[in-house]
């Protein structure tokens, strides 16, 4: 059975249906890009999985738990899921260490110390222990993001979910994010991403999903559908997508 | 419950008085508070350290001491003012020392391109004041300033403490005589919430109709 | 001049030895001053909490509240809480009716304050908690408020300024205070009234400077890179 699974998503913000039943599913260990021009719902969709943003209706299914299901523990749910914000939400008045620590010890009730290791070492994965000390405002933007992830890691969760985890970077920090989350793939961690980044997609993705217009348009592995799309609004994206943003390998 | 209600009257007489006493301290306080201010932003070290001085001092005491050495105090030192004249006196004194602050902190929120500006297009020092920074500085000013009269008006109750028949001072009497304190007392609470909504409102009615758009929105009195 | 050289030096000489006397009542300022931050903070924390999460009704009654408050002179309020019971054949101390009055108007501006600084909270502080599994009031207690009340500092360092000047004010419903000491000291020696005073303005420059300075330190202390504080307060509002 699959880890996730997400079923005939709608959801609509005054009048206008963003997601227009959305379906797919995820495996244990897999990779899932999802792109698609902006305002397309895709980040939308991924705040209807963890009901940051309620879905009006649809079936989500978390390792065999319904999600969606009203009477369902929705916070002890998301803990099981980790989710990386385009714009960080590193909490302002704590240290990266405290960032990463404090999910663990206040929603999963570690002791200090454990969690205190743990925060350590999923610093230490990101390549930030020595940056432990630092509040969110002086640590890059690569850095923070590292620590997001790092904060999302500690909560040894079954999936993690990426909203456009580089858009809000300068060009030159991208690659640290990337490489990191290029690492968590390898591990076999699950991953579900919303990006822009192509090479990325094409190289660590199992599979891409393109939604266009709150439904999904096309859903194949990088080789089919950079080769060839079998939808003409697929190749049309990818080709601006690569006038835009030049060579993504 | 039969109450006599005849004293309500006798409290819109204190009304007037208070009335007064905020107007004519907010007057006198916007004028040697804008005389401060200048002091303090194109005096030069004579005359804005003195103007600094003065404005900590009247800053950094309570309001009741400098009341009560006006009228209670002076007199020991042969000078006798009436109690309206020390009212207005301590009251325009002390609210200068915040006015001038307000309107210090919207002439340096003027920003210094409009100074160069102006000099650039051949205008001395006195004329880029007089025709640049003052006026949008003085559009600037105006919420703070319509605090400090919502502000005064309530201080203004201390006059009470120094005889005068203010708002306060007349329930003070009514509720020495009638011993209904709750009463009296709630009613002149009442008079205050009107006055300051009514004040409130007009005040932003006026706001509105000096805003220059953009002027100020970024600015921070 | 009004003075006269061995009239000024008596003066000094009765004030020097009326000094115990008039910083016993400056104690009970300070005493009054701490009791009434205290309780405006815990009633001001409260209403602004209403305020931004209380929804519409408790929203409303709470801004209500802090409007009433702002809006009823401290003297008025001073003579309702000493006087007021009084009818109904209650007495209230002096001292208990100065901090319930003075209080509960610090409360309404300490609540402008601090919804100030709960509002000034990006929404996505919340959302990151939420993200992890925090229930709301956990996010509330653990993410927001620890934030607004770092950013409050400026804002109550202005709060303690405007109020310590104001504690005088219970000199009106007889709390044995500095200014009713004064009293003693003019009642008997009326040709010192002036010299009195402006002792009382002194102490309380003193104790403004040092309150400040204080409170400067400890904003610069408890100050995180990336949280802004913000001021307001009494004067300002």
């Amino acid at each position: 059975m699959s880890l996730l699974i997400v079923k005939d998503i709608h959801k609509a913000y005054g009048g206008i249906e963003v997601l227009k039943g959305v379906s797919f599913s995820l495996e244990q260990g897999e990779t899932k890009v999802v792109i698609g021009p902006s305002g397309t719902g895709k980040s939308t969709l991924l705040r209807c999985i963890n009901r940051l943003s309620p879905p009006d209706s649809g079936h989500v299914w978390l390792d065999g738990v319904e999600v969606t299901d009203p009477k369902a523990n929705i916070n002890a749910l998301r803990a099981e899921m980790g989710f990386v914000f385009q714009s960080f939400n590193l909490f302002s008045h704590l240290t990266a260490l405290r960032n990463v620590r404090i999910g663990p010890i206040k929603v999963k009730g570690m002791n200090k110390d454990a969690a205190t290791k743990l925060a350590m070492e999923e610093l230490e994965r990101v390549g930030l222990s020595d940056r432990a000390d630092a509040y969110p405002a002086q640590l890059s933007g690569g850095q923070k993001q590292r620590v997001s992830i790092a904060r999302a890691l500690a909560m040894s969760p079954k999936l993690i979910l990426f909203d456009e985890p580089t858009s809000a970077l300068d060009p030159e920090l991208i690659g640290e994010v990337l490489t990191v989350m290029i690492n968590l793939a390898k591990e076999g961690m699950t991953m579900l991403v919303v990006t822009h980044e192509m090479g990325f997609a094409r190289s660590v993705a199992d599979e891409i999903i393109f939604m266009e217009n709150g439904v999904i348009v096309e859903q194949g592995t990088p080789g089919e559908m950079f080769s060839n799309p079998k939808n003409k609004r697929t190749g049309e994206f990818l080709h601006k997508i690569n006038e835009l943003y030049g060579e993504t390998d | 419950m039969a109450f006599d209600w005849a004293w309500l009257p006798l409290l819109a007489h204190g009304l007037i008085l208070t009335l007064e006493i905020t107007v004519t301290c907010i007057a006198f306080g916007i004028a040697v508070g804008i005389v401060l201010a200048l002091m303090r932003v194109y005096g030069g070290k004579w005359l804005s350290i003195p103007a600094s001085i003065y404005i900590q001092i009247f800053r950094g005491t309570p309001l009741l001491v400098q009341l009560l050495m006006v009228y209670y105090g002076l007199p020991s030192w042969g000078i006798s003012l009436s109690a309206f004249t020390s009212g207005v006196l301590a009251l325009g004194l002390n609210t200068a020392a915040y006015q001038a602050e307000y309107f210090r902190g919207a002439i340096q929120a003027v920003k210094s391109g409009q100074l160069l500006a102006a000099r650039s297009m051949g205008m001395n020092m006195v004329q880029a004041a007089r025709y640049i920074v003052l006026p949008q500085a003085f559009r600037i000013v105006i919420p703070s300033w319509s605090n400090e009269l919502i502000l005064m008006l309530k201080y203004s109750s201390i006059v009470f403490s120094i005889t005068l028949l203010d708002l306060m001072g007349v329930g003070k009497r009514i509720a020495s005589h009638n011993f209904r304190y709750f009463e009296v007392y709630i009613v002149v609470a009442l008079f205050y919430l009107a006055l300051v909504f009514i004040i409130t409102q007009l005040l932003r009615l006026l706001e509105k109709r000096v805003h220059i758009p953009g002027l100020g929105e970024t600015a921070e009195s | 001049m009004f003075l006269q050289r061995e009239v000024l030096i008596t003066g000094i000489a009765v004030i020097a030895q009326s000094m115990p006397m008039l910083l016993r009542g400056v104690r009970i300022n300070i005493e009054l001053l701490f009791a009434l931050l205290v309780l405006g903070l815990l009633v001001g924390t409260l209403v602004a909490l209403l305020q931004v999460y209380g929804g519409r009704f408790f929203g409303t009654l709470a801004s209500g509240y802090a409007w009433i408050f702002r809006s009823i002179p401290a003297i008025v309020l001073l003579f309702l809480f000493y006087f007021g019971p009084s009818e109904f054949g209650v007495d209230i101390p002096p001292f208990f009716a100065a901090v319930l009055a003075l209080g509960l108007r610090s409360s309404a501006y300490q609540s402008q304050i601090f919804r100030g600084a709960l509002q000034a909270i990006p929404h996505g502080q919340m959302m990151a908690a939420r993200s992890m599994g925090m229930t709301r009031i956990r996010a509330i207690f653990l993410i927001i408020i620890p934030q607004a009340l770092r950013i409050s500092i400026a804002g109550w360092s202005n709060e303690f300024s405007s109020v310590v000047k104001d504690t005088t004010l219970a000199y009106v419903v007889g709390l044995n205070e500095v200014l009713r000491r004064v009293r003693i000291i003019t009642d008997r020696h009326y040709d010192l009234a002036m010299l009195a005073y402006l002792t009382v303005a002194l102490i309380f420059l003193l104790l403004t400077y040092t309150g400040n300075w204080g409170l400067g330190r400890l904003e610069k202390r408890l100050r995180i890179p990336g949280l802004q504080m913000m001021r307001g307060g009494t004067r300002e509002a």
